[in-house]
């Protein structure tokens, strides 16, 4: 049995204890919106309550569940992934929004056997340690190397008008929405700094 | 989350008309903070109306020689514009002096002015609040406020505005371009779009019902050193206990505007004036009238400070 699937098995547990649940005719009449989007190349459609978020639809729905549901509230950044390209909070967002969108998760970034090298220097860098906000932590990253590139400015630029270099204080500075709670800020900046590097 | 119905707007006016004609309709653009307070319910929205499709995306010269920017460019697209960062430097600063990386990728300029306060007794349902529920008091009021106003408060309501972005947009005298479901378009002043507390601290802007924003105007650029300070518990990634705002000449001439400090950001003709003579003859103008609470009132004095930053900053360039 996989993580997962004791985690499952613990909430049908639960509800055989009794706690309230919506009935499947309930379910059956709550109002669905179609949503056709597009996730690591592969073309979804689902038809899901308006209230669902990206975030829920990717793990609940298209059980990809490298996505991690950290504070769904857009503090944490566990819930990074890209959306034509650009990293968002999946938690912040309907999927109803999305339609036609492009969205990349952890699972499309990079394979076990294949791995992005931003994984790979994670990996080489020790930029984890429990790992939960990991694939959030490497969404955000990939997207603040392009940033950067793109000449986002950032809080910590002298001089606003130039185009920042990745320094670890730039690294730092806007890998802030990525919170780590095993404290692996210094690795996570060292795996960044290595990708930034083998670019230029 | 409270269930609701959803459509997406082809034109302006048929989505000023979907929210103006239903009970409860909101819009929802980039939907950061209104999801956020949704998932909470402190909003209950029965309708939302989405804006993305509208166009406004874009920033564009004006003929007076300013910006015109969309009320759906992002928050990072507007702070990355090459005229923003070059023109009006303040603007960027402030914008990237906000929130994170992700949340700025999604959050637009129009929905940036209309974000809720983050004082704690609004996002606590089980706290007495004006604003969540107009008449049943303030718990702000006697209760932890540390983070709140010291400035233009009411007794109904002491909260204070939580953008950065606002702070600029008043300091560069920024209008804000609506349409209304009629059609009709107005400018307000953003002076006057933001307003005090009062003893109906609920009503927030000048805006009426299904009143869209399609549009924040910048006029032409003031020539000095553009400065953003922010002053707040971590480095990054934290709202403003003070912020300040300013544009200095190089003969120490110039404008001033601060953040956290009043429920919209803080402006006073007097302080503009008083700054050739300092950050305490600044600071003592832009507060004048001020009533800080026990825990706050340690932003007094923090503000000039802020200036008096500001003010070095803008000398070492």
């Amino acid at each position: 049995m996989t993580r997962r699937g004791v985690l499952t098995a613990g909430a049908a547990g639960a509800v055989a204890g009794g706690v309230p649940v919506s009935t499947s005719a309930e379910r059956r009449e709550m109002a669905t919106m179609p949503v056709r989007f597009e996730v690591n190349g592969k073309r979804r459609e689902l038809a899901l309550d308006p209230r669902t978020t990206l975030l829920d639809a990717l793990r609940e729905h298209l059980h990809l569940t490298g996505t991690k549901k950290g504070c769904d509230h857009g503090q944490c950044g566990a819930c990074t992934v890209l959306v034509n390209g650009v990293r968002i909070n999946s938690c912040l967002s309907l999927v109803v929004q999305h339609q036609d969108d492009k969205v990349t998760t952890i699972e499309g970034l990079g394979t076990p056997e294949k791995l992005h090298p931003m994984q790979a220097a994670f990996v080489r860098h020790d930029g984890y340690q429990c790992g939960y906000c990991t694939p959030g932590q490497i969404c955000s990253a990939v997207a603040v190397l392009d940033e950067i590139k793109r000449g986002v400015p950032s809080h910590v630029q002298a001089d606003v008008t130039k185009t920042a270099r990745p320094t670890n204080v730039e690294l730092r500075e806007r890998m802030s929405g990525n919170i780590c709670r095993c404290g692996a800020y210094s690795n996570i900046a060292e795996a960044m700094a290595e990708v930034a590097g083998a670019k230029a | 989350m409270r269930s609701f119905t959803y459509e997406r707007a082809a034109d302006p006016v048929t989505a000023a008309r979907a929210v103006a004609q239903r009970q409860g309709a909101k819009f929802i653009a980039g939907g950061t903070n209104l999801l956020d307070l949704m998932k909470i319910e402190i909003e209950t929205p029965t309708h939302l109306v989405d804006v993305q499709d509208l166009g406004f995306d874009r920033i564009e010269a004006t003929e007076d020689g300013g910006l015109r920017i969309g009320a759906l460019v992002t928050n990072t697209d507007l702070a990355a514009d090459k005229r923003v960062r070059r023109d009006y430097a303040v603007l960027t600063r402030a914008i990237v002096a906000g929130a994170s990386g992700q949340l700025r990728n999604k959050a637009t300029t129009a929905g940036n002015l209309l974000q809720r306060t983050r004082c704690p007794y609004f996002y606590d349902p089980s706290m007495p609040c004006n604003k969540r529920r107009p008449g049943s008091g303030c718990g702000a009021i006697g209760g932890y406020s540390r983070q709140l106003a010291v400035i233009g408060g009411s007794d109904k309501c002491i909260a204070t505005n939580p953008s950065d972005m606002a702070v600029a947009m008043r300091l560069l005298d920024a209008k804000v371009e609506t349409i209304d479901p009629q059609g009709a378009t107005r400018t307000i002043p953003i002076a006057d779009f933001h307003r005090l507390p009062g003893d109906t601290p609920h009503i927030e802007t000048a805006l009426e019902p299904g009143e869209l924003i399609t549009a924040v105007t910048l006029p032409k650029p003031i020539g000095g050193r553009h400065v953003y300070e922010k002053v707040r518990d971590r480095a990054s990634y934290a709202f403003a206990i003070v912020s300040v705002a300013a544009v200095i000449a190089k003969d120490g001439s110039g404008r001033i505007a601060a953040g956290g400090l009043a429920h919209k950001p803080w402006r006073v003709e007097a302080a503009d004036t008083a700054l050739p003579q300092g950050a305490k003859a600044a600071a003592t103008a832009l507060l004048a009238g001020a009533q800080p609470t026990p825990d706050n009132a340690f932003k007094l004095p923090l503000v000039e400070r802020t200036i008096a930053a500001a003010l070095d900053t803008a000398r070492s360039a």
